[in-house]
C-alpha cells in the first residue's frame, strides 16, 4: 500500500503547485510553482514504475526532468527580460494581450 | 507462264550508304535549324552551313547510289539469288527484281493506326537524291556571290537548305504521310524564298500566288491518299502487314488484281490534281512564271530538281495506281497524257511572248513537265524519269546562266528587249553555258535533251498515243524556235539598255513599282510596253551598283564554276541512257527502272534493311510483250511492284525526223529573230498589228490565255465573292443575331439573379455570417483578460472537470 502514500504526497504537492500557480503573482514564484506541478507528476510516474516493475516511468521521468530544467532556463530569461521592460515581475500588470 | 525457278541464299547486306540514306534529308534539316539560331552570328553569316550539308547530302547520296548500282549489279549477275520467280524480259533475256532498302519506324500511333517515317530506296529514289543533292550543293555555291550583301542572306540560306532538306524526305519517303510531310516543307519553303524580297508588293503577291495555287493541288493530295489508304489499307494488312500508307503496299495492291476500279481511277485523279498544281500543269501553270519573283537561284532549284519535279516524282513513284487506275494502256487518251500534252504546247506558245528572260524559262519548264507528265501517261515511265534527270542539268544551267547575265550584264534586270543583247562577247563563259543548255533543250544530237525527250516522244507512239506522238514533235519545234529567240536577243544582236552601259537604274525602279505581274488586261500589244519589270533590281542589291559603271562583264568564279560544270552535265547526261548506241549503253533502264517481276509475298517489303531480293528468271520470247506484271493478275502468294512497260526501239529514221524538226525550229528561228530585231524587216515589225488573226492570237498569248483574269476577276469574282458576301450576311444576320440575342437574354437573366440570388441568398449567407462572427466575438471577449493567472486557473479549471468526467465515466 506504499504507492497510496506516494500518490497522496503527490497529490498535495500539485494541489500547492496549483495554488501557487493561479494565486502568486510573483513571476518567479509561478515558475516555482510549476516546478511543484512537474515534481509531483514525476512522483506519481515513479510511483507506478515501481508498482508494475517496469522501467518506462523512470525513463520518462528522466525525460520530464530535462524539459523542466529548459523550461526553467526560458522561463527566467523571459521574467528577466520584463523585469528590465518594466522594472516589475508582477504579473496581474501584464494584461497587453487583453482581447 | 515461264518456268519458275525459285533458289534462296544468305541474307545480303545492302550496304551502309544504302541502309542509312534516312539521313540524307535529316543533314540539311539540322543544318537548317543551325543556320536559323546561330547564323548571323557565324563568319559567313550561315551560309557556310547551308553549303556544307548540301555537299554532305551529296557525298551521302552518291554513296547510296554507288551501292545501289552494286546491288543492281549483284543481282543481275546472279552473285545474290534469294528467290527467283518470273519476271518478264524484253528479247528473251533475263531480269532481276531488285528490292528496295525500306526502313521504317513508327513516328506516331493514332487511333491504332501506325505513322511511320523511314525510307524506301530504289532506283528512282537514289535517281533523285543525287540530283536534288547535286543541283542544290551547286546553286548554293552559286548563291554565296549572287545574294552576296543581301538584307535577307542568312534567312535566304536556311530556307534553301530547308527546301532541299524537304525534297530529299519526299523522295526517300516509304509512306504517303512521309511524302505529304516533304510535300509541304516544300510548299512552305517556297513561298518563303518567291517571296523573299517581300518589300516589293509583286513578290509578296507572287509568292501568296504560288502558295495558294498550289495549295488548291494539295487537295487533291490528301484527298487521293485518303481514298488510297481506305481502300488498300485492308489487302495491305492482309498480305504485306503494312499500313495503306506504305508505297509499295499500295503499288503491290493496285496490281494484285483485287482493287477496286472506282477507287483506284478516283485516287489517281485526285493525285494527279496534286501533281497539276505542284508541277506547274495546265490549267494550275500559272503561278509558276510568276514564281520568277524570287532571287534567280530559287528558280534555278525550283525548276530544275525540286519542287515542280514533286509532281511528276509522284506520278513515277506510285505508277501502278495511275497505270491501273487511268487505263493507261487500255485506252490512247487519258488524263495524264491529255493534260501534259496540252500544257507542252500551251507552254511553249506563251514562251514566244515574253520580255523577261526568266519567264522564257519558266514557260519551258512548265512545257518540259508537260513532256515529263505526258510520257507517263502514256507509259513511258523510263523516259519521263529520264527527262527529270537530264532536264535537271541544262534547266539549272539555263536559269544560273540567266542570273549571271542579270548579275554581271544587264544591271539585274531580266528584260531581254530592252537590257541585253550582244553579250556573247562580254560574257562568253556564261553564253557558252547557255548556248549548249539551249542545245541540249532543244534536243540537239548527241547533247542531253535529245536521249530523253526523243524517247518520251518515239515511247508515246509505241504505246499508241499517235496523237500525243504529234504534239511532242511539234512541242519539239517550239521548244528549239523560242529557245533560239531568247539566245539571240540576249546573246547576239546589239547590245541595248544596261547592257550597252547605259544606266538605267531609276527607270528600273520606278519599273518596278509600275509593273503589275498579274495585269491581264495589257491594253495594246505595244513592243516595248514592259509588264515585265527586273525583279531582282532591288534596294539590296545596292552593293552591286558599282557594276554598272564598268558596264557589262564575265561573272566572278562562283558562278562560273557552277555553270560550267551544269553545261558539262548537259552536254554528256544523255550518254547515261543512250538507246541509240545499243542495249549496253542503257544503263538508267538497267539500275532505275523496277522490275516488272511476280515477287513472292513473304519475300517482300517491310523485312529491313539488308535484305536484297533479286529474282533470276523469265524467259518470255519475243512477241509477248503484253503479258507480266499488270497484265496478268499476279498467282496466289505474289505480288507485283511494277507495271510491265514497254520500250520503244530506237529506229534512226524516226531520231532523224525529231531532229530535222528541231533543226528547223533552230533554223526558222533565227532567221525571223535576225530580220525582225536586228533588221526591222517592215515586212515583219508590226505584222502582229495589221493582220486580224495574228493580233488576236498574240493578245491571247500575251494575255496568258486569260487565264489569270478567269481566276482573279471570273472564279474568285463570281464564286468567292458571292461566297464572301453570303458569309458576311450570314455573319451579320444569322451569327449576330444569334449571339446578340445571346447576348441580351443572358444579360436579362444575369439580372434577375443579381438582384434575387445575389443580393439576398449570396450576400445575407456572408453578411450573416459575418455578423455572427462580430457576435461571437463580442460575447467571448470578456474571457482574453490577458491575465497569466486567469488563464491558469481556466486551464486547471478544465483539466479537472475533464478529470471529474473521466472518474465519473470509469466508474
Amino acid at each position: 500500500m506504499l504507492t497510496v502514500q506516494f500518490l497522496l504526497l503527490a497529490a498535495v504537492l500539485f494541489c500547492i503547485g496549483v495554488y501557487g500557480v493561479i494565486a502568486r503573482k510573483n513571476a518567479v514564484m509561478v515558475l516555482m510553482s510549476i516546478e511543484l506541478i512537474l515534481n509531483a507528476v514525476n512522483l506519481n510516474l515513479l510511483a507506478f514504475s515501481a508498482r508494475l516493475g517496469s522501467i518506462d516511468g523512470n525513463t520518462f521521468a528522466l525525460y520530464v526532468i530535462a524539459v523542466a530544467a529548459a523550461e526553467v532556463g526560458v522561463g527566467l530569461a523571459m521574467v528577466l527580460l520584463i523585469y528590465r521592460n518594466r522594472r516589475s515581475i508582477a504579473l496581474d500588470e501584464l494584461s497587453e494581450m487583453k482581447g | 507462264m515461264p518456268t519458275a525457278e525459285t533458289t534462296r541464299a544468305a541474307a545480303h547486306s545492302a550496304g551502309w550508304f544504302l541502309e542509312n540514306a534516312w539521313i540524307i534529308p535529316i543533314v540539311p534539316a539540322v543544318a537548317f535549324a543551325l543556320i536559323i539560331f546561330f547564323g548571323k552570328r557565324l563568319p559567313m553569316k550561315g551560309s557556310e552551313l547551308g553549303v556544307a550539308s548540301m555537299v554532305a547530302s551529296l557525298v551521302l547520296s552518291a554513296g547510296a547510289a554507288w551501292q545501289w548500282m552494286n546491288r543492281v549489279d549483284d543481282a543481275s549477275s546472279g552473285a545474290v539469288k534469294e528467290v527467283a520467280r518470273i519476271a518478264r524480259a524484253e528479247g528473251g533475256q533475263s531480269a532481276s527484281f531488285v528490292g528496295p532498302v525500306v526502313r521504317e519506324w513508327t513516328w506516331w500511333q493514332s487511333g491504332g493506326l501506325e505513322f511511320g517515317i523511314g525510307q524506301h530506296i530504289d532506283g528512282l529514289a537514289v535517281t533523285l537524291l543525287l540530283v536534288v543533292a547535286f543541283i542544290s550543293t551547286l546553286v548554293q555555291i552559286y548563291s554565296l556571290e549572287y545574294l552576296r550583301g543581301d538584307r535577307r542572306y542568312t534567312h535566304f540560306f536556311a530556307a534553301l537548305t530547308l527546301f532541299s532538306a524537304g525534297m530529299l524526305s519526299m523522295v526517300l519517303a516509304p509512306n504517303m504521310v512521309q511524302l505529304i510531310l516533304g510535300w509541304e516543307i516544300m510548299g512552305l519553303c517556297s513561298f518563303m524564298l518567291i517571296g523573299h524580297w517581300w518589300e516589293d508588293q509583286a513578290n509578296a503577291r507572287a509568292a501568296l500566288k504560288a502558295f495558294f495555287t498550289v495549295r488548291v493541288g494539295d487537295v487533291g493530295l490528301l484527298v487521293g491518299t485518303g481514298i488510297l489508304f481506305f481502300s488498300a489499307n485492308a489487302w495491305t494488312q492482309a498480305n504485306l502487314g503494312v499500313s495503306g500508307f506504305n508505297i509499295s503496299g499500295i503499288s503491290a495492291w493496285a496490281l494484285s488484281g483485287e482493287a477496286g476500279k472506282s477507287a483506284l481511277t478516283w485516287g489517281a485523279v485526285a493525285l494527279f490534281v496534286a501533281c497539276i498544281g505542284k508541277s506547274g500543269q495546265f490549267p494550275l501553270h500559272t503561278w509558276l512564271p510568276d514564281a520568277m519573283a524570287g532571287p534567280t537561284p530559287v528558280s534555278s532549284l525550283l525548276h530544275s530538281s525540286t519542287m515542280v519535279v514533286a509532281g511528276v516524282f509522284l506520278v513515277a513513284r506510285l505508277y501502278p495506281v495511275f497505270w491501273e487506275g487511268l487505263g493507261i494502256t487500255e485506252n490512247s487518251v487519258n488524263f495524264i497524257v491529255v493534260i501534259g500534252g496540252v500544257t507542252i504546247v500551251i507552254a511553249a506558245l506563251l514562251a514566244f511572248v515574253q520580255h523577261d528572260i526568266k519567264k522564257v524559262l519558266a514557260y519551258s519548264t512548265v512545257s518540259q513537265l508537260g513532256y515529263m507528265m505526258m510520257g507517263l501517261g502514256a507509259g513511258a515511265w523510263l523516259p519521263a524519269v529520264f527527262h527529270i534527270f537530264t532536264h535537271a542539268f541544262f534547266k539549272a544551267c539555263l536559269f544560273l546562266s540567266a542570273g549571271s547575265v542579270s548579275h554581271s550584264g544587264s544591271h539585274h534586270s531580266f528584260d531581254m528587249k530592252k537590257d541585253m543583247g550582244g553579250l556573247a562577247k562580254k560574257m562568253p563563259i556564261t553564253a557558252t553555258a547557255w548556248i549548249v543548255s539551249t542545245l541540249a533543250l532543244a534536243g540537239v544530237f548527241p547533247l542531253a535533251g535529245f536521249f530523253s525527250k526523243d524517247e518520251i516522244i518515239d515511247n508515246v507512239g509505241h504505246n499508241g498515243y499517235q496523237v500525243f506522238m504529234i504534239i511532242g514533235l511539234s512541242g519539239a519545234f517550239l521548244t528549239a524556235a523560242y529557245m533560239t529567240r531568247a539566245t539571240y536577243l540576249t546573246f547576239f544582236g546589239e547590245a541595248r539598255g544596261a547592257a550597252a552601259g547605259v544606266h538605267s537604274a531609276d527607270v528600273h525602279s520606278a519599273d518596278v513599282h509600275s509593273a503589275d505581274v498579274h495585269s491581264a488586261d495589257v491594253h495594246s500589244a505595244d513592243e516595248g510596253h514592259d509588264a515585265h519589270g527586273s525583279h531582282d533590281a532591288h534596294g539590296s542589291h545596292d552593293a552591286h551598283d558599282s557594276h554598272a559603271a564598268h558596264g557589262p562583264h564575265e561573272s566572278p568564279k562562283l558562278i562560273t564554276i557552277p555553270l560550267v560544270i551544269l553545261a558539262v552535265l548537259a552536254i554528256f547526261a544523255g550518254l547515261a541512257n543512250a538507246t541509240p548506241f545499243g542495249s549496253d549503253w542503257e544503263r538508267f533502264k538497267k539500275y532505275v527502272e523496277p522490275s516488272p517481276a511476280f515477287v513472292a509475298l513473304d519475300d517482300t517489303i517491310a523485312t529491313g534493311p539488308g535484305e536484297a531480293i533479286s529474282l533470276v528468271g523469265a524467259e518470255y520470247g519475243e512477241g509477248e510483250e503484253k503479258a507480266g506484271c499488270a497484265y496478268e493478275v499476279p498467282e496466289p502468294g505474289t505480288a507485283c511492284y511494277f507495271p510491265a512497260v514497254s520500250h520503244a526501239k530506237f529506229k534512226w529514221s524516226k531520231g532523224l525526223l525529231s531532229l530535222a524538226i528541231v533543226a528547223a525550229g533552230l533554223v526558222s528561228s533565227w532567221f525571223f529573230c535576225v530580220q525582225y530585231y536586228t533588221r526591222r524587216n517592215r515586212r515583219l515589225v508590226g505584222l502582229t498589228e495589221r493582220n486580224v488573226v495574228l493580233r488576236g492570237g498574240y493578245k491571247l498569248l500575251w494575255n496568258k490565255y486569260y487565264l489569270d483574269a478567269l481566276y482573279e476577276k471570273v472564279i474568285v469574282r463570281v464564286v468567292a465573292h458571292p461566297m464572301a458576301r453570303g458569309a458576311y450576311w450570314i455573319n451579320q444576320n444569322v451569327l449576330d443575331g444569334t449571339v446578340n440575342a445571346t447576348g441580351r437574354i443572358s444579360r436579362r437573366i444575369a439580372g434577375w439573379v443579381y438582384r434575387n440570388i445575389d443580393q439576398r441568398v449570396v450576400d445575407g449567407a456572408v453578411n450573416g455570417s459575418g455578423a455572427a462572427a462580430q457576435g461571437a466575438g463580442g460575447a467571448l471577449r470578456p474571457v482574453q483578460s490577458g491575465k497569466v493567472n486567469q488563464y491558469g486557473a481556466l486551464l486547471f479549471a478544465a483539466a479537472a472537470i475533464g478529470a471529474l468526467v473521466l472518474v465519473i465515466i470509469n466508474t
